[in-house]
């Protein structure tokens, strides 16, 4: 049950990285939300992202 | 206590170095998959794939010329590499010791590890990019071969100091920190090349092509750089890695495989690596041109920051670090080969120095396309030894492992081939204008027939006994 939340945070973060540029590309979302929502990507997956690979294995 | 620790881990990591990887411990081809897909998503990605819209590559020769140039290497990761690593199933040091003789592969050994130093040298000045954007420090120009500020060294001197510290202190870390941060970097290519898109005009998937032909591979190279053709790419793609797959390097990572088809999980790293990021990356490069009306500055950095914000920035420190940091160890074990009884600590340490150095000198990022296919030309006689050593010797005849076989410390006919070799290489540079990326295919040949000639001469005058 753990794994799996952790997983699905990881995910999230990996999800904030990319998704929100499609959203530039269609020219519905500033590039400065974006770079934030990638900031906040990246922090997500970073914290995440080790326990939850430590779990998996 | 700590060094203890590290003794210990490099133990771990020695494991099997002469003898081969015993059954229990061989990987399927997923696991070669994700590990070539994050090694080759590195901190030169953001070098290489900007200095091809430098050079002028033109939008369908880069595409074409990255997909056949790929797939060659992946071909000769499959076919060349991987069968070999699979019967012998030992690393390529003690696969060279039996056929070249323990004195020539010192020699290999100290040239493998200058290059691991240039190579991490231009990882710690491109992560210096990244560091030097708080600071306003002045960025080098492709033009750059000597430092142009007191606070670029500086902030070389720092970053190649930390990076240092941990390659002697943490190899196990880093490893696993690299693992974690290679999804993630490859998504953060892509999201800043997407993201950027519009203020090149492309709105939309199909207004793409157009753009990426005339503003982004629009075929005119930038002043002062040379022109890159289709070829140019196609043969850069294929050789970049030539040390790894023809040069025979992994052969020690395919020890693991079970089946030689391992070798096509290659694929991995290049079609995600050496494909989409060297695109992603030059896509970056081309919106920084076109803000800065084609400004000769280049540090990817600023150009990362730009469009992917701090995020951006990370992954290019991140990127840099990760690659600069197995580099400076593998080096020190490298050098740790030639001098067996010093402590790797102390090694890597020396090691991080000279990179510390070297990275101070912008010529290594910019001119970092010669810079690898010099690497992969130096080292690659010596695949083309093992290669015949392996398949061809035993049908004339004649000994392989020859050094192993006549219990010398060096086999002048492996010597031979790799000198005369690269002799050929600059004598066909100098003479016919040959650029350094094509060298390597007639280079592989001149080895091929060297070797032959040479073992057949060296074994028909001194002949061993049979076992």
């Amino acid at each position: 049950m753990k794994r799996t939340l952790l997983g699905l945070l990881a995910f999230a973060g990996l999800l904030l990285t990319l998704v929100p540029s499609l959203f530039v590309f269609s020219g519905s979302l500033s590039p400065e939300t974006n770079k934030s929502l990638m900031a906040a990507g990246m922090l997500l997956w970073f914290v995440v992202a080790p326990f939850w690979i430590k779990r998996s294995r | 206590m700590l060094f203890d620790k590290l003794t210990a881990n490099l133990k771990s990591v020695q494991e099997y170095e002469r003898e081969p990887v015993p059954a229990a411990k061989q990987k399927n081809w997923r696991s070669f998959l994700g590990m070539y897909a994050g090694e080759h998503t590195a901190g030169t990605e953001f070098v290489i794939g900007p200095l091809f819209v430098a050079h002028g590559a033109g939008a369908t020769d880069l595409i074409f010329g990255l997909l056949i140039g790929n797939l060659l290497a992946v071909l000769s990761w499959a076919f060349l590499c991987a069968p070999i690593a699979v019967k012998e199933r030992i690393t390529l040091y003690y696969k060279l010791e039996k056929i070249c003789g323990k004195k020539l592969t010192v020699l290999y050994n100290l040239v493998n590890a200058l290059m691991f130093c240039f190579l991490a040298g231009s990882m710690i000045a491109v992560s210096a990019t990244a560091v030097g954007i708080p600071f306003d420090m002045p960025m080098a120009r492709l033009s750059d071969w000597l430092p142009n500020s007191a606070s670029w060294v500086v902030i070389v001197m720092v970053v190649g100091m930390v990076t240092t510290v941990v390659a002697t202190l943490g190899y196990d870390q880093v490893s696993r920190f690299a693992n974690i941060a290679a999804p993630w970097m490859i998504l953060v290519f892509l999201a800043a090349a997407i993201a950027v898109l519009p203020e090149l005009g492309v709105n939309s998937p199909g207004e793409f092509w157009p753009v990426a032909e005339s503003r982004i591979w629009s075929g005119v190279p930038l002043e002062g750089q040379s022109k890159f053709t289709f070829w140019h790419v196609m043969f850069f793609a294929w050789f970049c890695n030539m040390a790894m797959h023809i040069g025979m390097a992994d052969l020690s990572i395919f020890r693991y495989a079970k089946n030689w088809k391992s070798g096509f999980a290659s694929a991995g790293g290049m079609f995600v690596g050496h494909y989409l990021a060297w695109l992603a990356s030059g896509i970056l490069y081309a919106v920084f041109l076109h803000k800065s009306q084609n400004s000769l500055e280049f540090a990817p950095g600023p150009i990362a920051y730009y469009a992917a914000g701090i995020a951006g920035a990370c992954c290019v420190i991140i990127a840099g670090w990760t690659t600069a940091n197995p580099t400076i160890y593998r080096a020190g074990l490298a050098v740790q080969a030639i001098i067996p009884n010093s402590k790797t600590w102390k090694v890597t340490l020396i090691v991080g120095l000279i990179t510390t150095a070297a990275a101070c000198f912008p010529a290594l990022v910019m001119r970092l396309l010669d810079f690898v296919a010099l690497y992969g030309l130096v080292l690659m006689p010596m695949g083309a030894v093992i290669l015949i050593d392996f398949y061809v010797l035993p049908k004339l005849g004649l000994k392989s492992d020859y050094a192993q076989e006549a219990g010398i410390g060096i086999n002048w006919a492996a010597t031979g081939t790799w000198v005369l070799t690269l002799a050929a290489c600059l004598f066909i540079n100098f003479s016919f204008g040959v650029e350094i990326f094509f060298l390597g295919l007639p280079g592989w040949f001149v080895a091929v027939i060297l070797y032959t000639g040479l073992s057949y001469m060296i074994q028909s005058f001194k002949p061993l006994n049979s076992k």
